[in-house]
Order: structure tokens, then sequence, then C-alpha cells
């Protein structure tokens, strides 16, 4: 596709307040999104995943705020927007589902209510045609018997028809743009299939972008076109997704894909344990110089310890930020 | 679930004293102002004059039944602007935080340093006797406690997955605190809102028995208190019906909002259990 790209993030950086200094908890973040793309965001827990993510919808709070950078969506700079701009984009155009179905609906209102709210707030809509909507957006995300569920309260709803509500609100208002941070990460592994299958499906009938953020790198690639690797706040690698499954080339991502169990492959592998990367991600105030993964790195020299690697954009598009890359 | 005693009982008193008020036209033998009647001063409880007369020869009974509306429209009415205010004050402050916390919570401080039938006092002698000036003093003054409640509430759910979820779903901050907040703290509001109309009736007594409450003759409870001081011993029924009116409905009141605070508060259920 050409044209603008929906959303384009260039050189954010985001600031973490502590108190006496300013740290980056992540910086020279850059990527971009067109219309009805699936991209994904990967990385061990900590590295800076949900901020970036939190940057994109304005809501980044004390102690953490955007640093530099721009973040353009449909061609309009956000990162400076007013409060009330950012919010009429929120729910509306960037939507976005958490990790934790259990808690994110709230207890003492009916489900349909809650969808329903997002056509009151954002479109204008009287209650009475809300509820109507809201019937049919519980129906779209194949809830059985929509026009009784929409007066169940979230603790009458299992943990997958939950996360299906709030896909139902988030994709209630017809957004350009779905981030899903962590989606399924709180459900059963069989639910959790069938919820990316639903989200993928209707996010591709409706032409709305998908921004996939997960630690499980087998799962955003199978949901995603591109796929961009996240270590301690900054991108290592970001190229096409089945791409980086066959070929990694940052040592980093090489070392998630080798961490994946594959089908068919445990057999071939006997009992033999998976992989991990050893050690932890750097907290915020600590991180190493140079190549920040340098000490946990297999081929580290001495240049990774003191210079940070810059950016090397791929023949075949895509970038990996190592000295020594594949 | 087990329904407790205290809900039952305080439950239906309330809900008596409700009724003695909606229903008084029927219910009272006399009117309660008008039918005055020396020839009948001062008569003692009988078939006739089920609580007694006065020195004037009003029907008692008549005039306790009609002195619920007094009682009962001050409890309500004052405990719902209290309710409103310290709802109001306690949830934003405790949501937004900052500089405007710090005012609520000054604001508060005054208010519990200063006993509130004492405020009420000051606020009565400016604005002069009345219902209406009862109902502004009790209202104005007794919203301390809903108000740290509203507060903590606030602080504790603001934090909670579905009120960041309506922030990313670009809900306002007052659509968050009505849809989101509210309903959530309702159950202790509920309870401190019940207890603290068992007061405003109590104090309500106390004002109209200092002279400052409802005029005369209309009666109140606490004016009819006030009116039978010099005939305690000669004419106690004077007395006694009248307190044993405001006592029952502040035992109901106190005993529903305990028995609510059971089945709503689940800190104190799984404290009992
Ligand atoms: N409100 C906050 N205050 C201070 N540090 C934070 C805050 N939120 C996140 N962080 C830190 O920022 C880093 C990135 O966090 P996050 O984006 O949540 O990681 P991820 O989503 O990739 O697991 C972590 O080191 C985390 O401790
Ligand atoms: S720059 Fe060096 S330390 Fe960093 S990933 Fe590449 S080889 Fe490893
Ligand atoms: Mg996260």
């Amino acid at each position: 596709m050409t044209g603008v790209p929906l959303i384009e993030v260039e050189d954010l950086r985001i600031d973490l307040d502590d108190g006496s200094r300013r740290v980056a908890a992540a910086e020279g973040i850059s990527f971009r999104i067109d219309r009805g793309e699936t991209f994904g965001l990967v990385g061990e827990s900590g590295c800076g995943k949900s901020i970036t993510a939190l940057a994109l919808i304005g809501l980044l709070r004390q102690p953490l705020s955007i640093g530099g950078g721009v973040i353009r969506f449909d061609g309009q700079e956000i990162q400076h927007l007013s409060a009330a701009r950012q919010r009429d984009l929120r729910g509306n155009r960037i939507a976005m589902i958490f990790q934790e179905p259990m808690t994110a609906l709230n207890p003492v209102s009916p489900v349909g209510r809650q969808i329903a709210e997002m056509f009151v707030l954002h479109k204008g809509k009287s209650w009475r045609e809300a509820n109507q909507l809201a019937v049919e957006a519980l129906a779209s995300v194949r809830v059985p018997a929509p026009e009784r569920r929409v007066n169940d309260y979230p603790h009458q709803l299992s943990g997958g028809m939950r996360q299906r509500v709030m896909i139902a609100i988030a994709l209630a208002c017809g957004p350009d743009l779905l981030i899903a941070d962590e989606p399924t990460t709180a459900l059963d592994v069989t639910v959790q299939a069938e919820i990316i299958e639903l989200m993928r499906n209707l996010c591709a009938e409706r032409g709305t972008a998908i921004l996939m953020i997960s630690h499980d790198l087998g799962l955003v690639a199978n949901v995603c076109r591109r796929v961009a690797v996240m270590y301690a706040g900054r991108i290592v690698e970001e190229r096409g997704s089945a791409d980086i499954f066959r070929a990694p080339s940052h040592p980093y991502t090489q070392g998630l894909v080798a961490s994946l169990p594959r089908l068919g492959s445990r057999a071939a592998l006997g009992r033999s344990r998976l992989k991990e990367i050893a050690g932890v991600v750097p907290a915020i105030t600590s991180f190493p110089d140079g190549c920040r993964f340098n000490p946990r790195c297999t081929q580290a020299t001495d240049i990774c310890r003191t210079v940070a690697p810059t950016a090397d954009f791929l023949e075949a598009g895509g970038l990996v930020r190592c000295h020594h890359h594949a | 679930m087990k329904l407790r005693a205290n809900l039952i009982i305080g439950g239906a008193l309330f809900a008596l004293a409700i009724l003695v008020g909606v229903l008084a036209p029927w219910l009272a033998h006399t009117d309660p102002v008008l039918d005055a009647n020396l020839l009948n001063a001062e008569e003692p409880p009988s078939w006739t004059w089920w609580f007694g007369t006065d020195d004037q020869g009003r029907d008692i009974y008549s005039r306790v039944v009609y002195g619920a509306r007094v009682s009962l429209t001050v409890g309500i009415v004052s405990q719902l602007i209290n309710s409103v205010i310290g709802v109001a004050l306690g949830l934003s402050a405790g949501y937004w935080g900052g500089w405007w916390d710090d005012v609520v919570n000054a604001l508060t401080n005054v208010m519990l340093a200063i006993p509130s039938l004492i405020f009420a006092l000051a606020i009565m002698a400016v604005l002069g006797p009345g219902l209406t000036s009862l109902l502004i003093a009790l209202g104005l003054t007794n919203w301390s406690f809903t108000c740290r409640i509203a507060r903590a509430s606030a602080l504790s759910l603001r934090s909670q997955g579905y009120v960041q979820a309506a922030t990313v779903l670009g809900y306002g901050d007052l659509r968050i605190m009505i849809t989101q907040l509210l309903p959530n703290m309702l159950g202790p509001i509920v309870v401190i809102g019940t207890l603290g109309m068992g007061s405003a009736v109590l104090s309500e007594a106390a004002l109209s028995f200092l002279g400052l409450g409802v005029r005369p003759p209309f009666p109140s409870w606490g004016s009819m208190l006030s009116d039978a001081r010099d005939q305690i011993t000669t004419a106690p029924w004077l007395s006694v019906f009248p307190g044993l009116a405001i006592f029952l409905t502040v035992l109901g009141l106190n005993l529903l909002g305990d028995g609510l605070r059971d089945i709503l508060d689940p800190q104190s259920r799984s404290r009992r259990t």
C-alpha cells in the first residue's frame, strides 16, 4: 500500500523521571504500520513494549513521559495534541485491549451497557440506538444469544467470553488501529487460539490494523506480517515474520527463536529442554554501556561493551542493531 | 443468604416510621395544631387519648404521628445533601489527587474538628429557625465521613483494571467517576448515609429542643420534648411518646445501617466469618 502510513513513529524516546534525574526507558523507537497491516512488537517482560503502546495513545503518566521524537497518526502529529483531542482518538480511532480480561470490565455494569457506552461516547448515539448496536457488536464477536448476554454482568462470563466482550468494546467504533497488549496471556491455551483467530478475522474484515504486543514470538509471528523485536528499550531487529523466524539476525532474536517449542520438532529433539536465554532484562537505571544485550550475548566482543550498535537497514527491508549480525 | 436480624428489625422500624409519616392524615385522630380544647387539657393516656393530651388539650398521638413528617424529612433530605457533597468532594479528591486533594483534605479536617451540631447551631443562628434552615444547616455539616470513605474508595479503585481500561477507551474524567468509580463504592456510602440519617434525626430533635427547629405550633418530636420540659413530673406522657418515637427511629436506622454494612461491605463480612 502506498501513501501515508496509518501510524509512523520516529525516534521516539520515553523518559523515566526517578526524582533526581531523567533516564531513557526507551529510545530510538521507530516503526510504521500501514492501514490494515498487522505489526508485532516482541520481547521479554520489562523490555518496554507496554510503555511504547501507552506513548502511542498519550497515556504515559508520571514518572514516565515522552522525551522526544514524533508520532504521526494518519499524517498528523499526535504526540503534543491536547488531552481532549487525544481522548477523541482513544477508543474511537485507536483502540486497545489488555491482558487482563478478568479485571478490565466494570463488575457492577452489564456488559451490554459497557459496549453501548462506546457508541454514546464517541458516536453521539442515543442509548436506545447504542443498546441495539451493542447486541450486534456482541453477535459479531460470536457470543451466543447476544440479546440475552447483553444483560449479563462480567462475573457471569468465562475468561474467554470476557475477552470477546473486550474485543467487541475495542472494535465498537470501527477503529483504524487495534493495539493488543498480551491479549491472551491470562487465558487457557485452547481459548487463546480462538481469541487470536477471532481478532485477526474481525480486523481483516474491517481493514483495522493491529499492533500486537507479546513476549511470545511464535504467537506474534503467526498473526503479524512484520515483527519488531525489542530489548531493553530499543528495537534490535525488525523484519518480515517469515524471515525473522527462518533466519533471525540479531543474537537476541536468535535466542528467542531457539527458546520456542516447535510443533513436530519436539519428538526429534527428544525430551531436551528448550534453550532459554541466560540472564535477565536489566532495569532501566542500570542499562549496560555499549550494546545493552552484551552481558547476555554469546557473541559479544570488546566493541559490544563500549559502543552502542546503530541500526543496519537490510536490503530485503527491515533493520538489525548489532555489530556482528548474521 | 441468611437475612440478619438487625437488617430486618432496623428495616421494619424505618419502614414503619416512613409509613406513619406518609399516612399521617389518615392515622391521626385529630388535627395536630387546630384541635386544641382546654376542656381536655392534660388528659393521661386512655382509650380516647392513646398518648394523652397536652396543656392545650391537643392529642399527643396525633402530634407524634405528624411529627414523623418533620423528623424524617430532615433526616432524609439533609443526609442526601451530605451524601452528595461528601461523594462529590471525596470522589474527585481521591481520583484527581494533587492540590485539589489537599484542599478537600484540609476542609474535611476542619469539619471533623468542629462538632457538627455546634456548626449547625451557628448556621441556624444566621439563617433563623424553620424547616428550610434546618435542612441547610444539617445538610452542610455532616459530610466529612462520607467524604473520607469516598476518597479512600476512589484512591483504591482508580488503579483497577476497568478504570484504566475506561481511560484507554477515551472516557473523560467525569464519565469515569460516575460510571466506573461511583457504582463500585456505593455500598459503604449507603451504610454511612443510613447511619447519618439517624444522627440527623437526633440533631433535629436537639435543635428543635433548643427552639431552633420547626416553628411551633407545628409538631416535631424535638419541639414536643422541648414543650414538655416543665411538665415532666406532672404529665410524663408528654415527653415519653415523642422520646420513644425518636428512640425507635434512630435505633431502626442504626440497625439498618449495621445490617447493610454486613451485606454490602466485604471487609466486615469476612471479619465475621
Ligand atoms: N509507572 C512506571 N514507573 C516506573 N517504571 C516503570 C513504569 N512502568 C513501567 N516501568 C518500567 O519500564 C520498563 C518497561 O516496562 P513495560 O513497558 O511494562 O515492559 P513490557 O511491557 O515490555 O513488559 C520496565 O523496566 C518497567 O519496570
Ligand atoms: S552488538 Fe554485540 S553484544 Fe550486542 S547483540 Fe550484537 S554481538 Fe551481541
Ligand atoms: Mg507489558
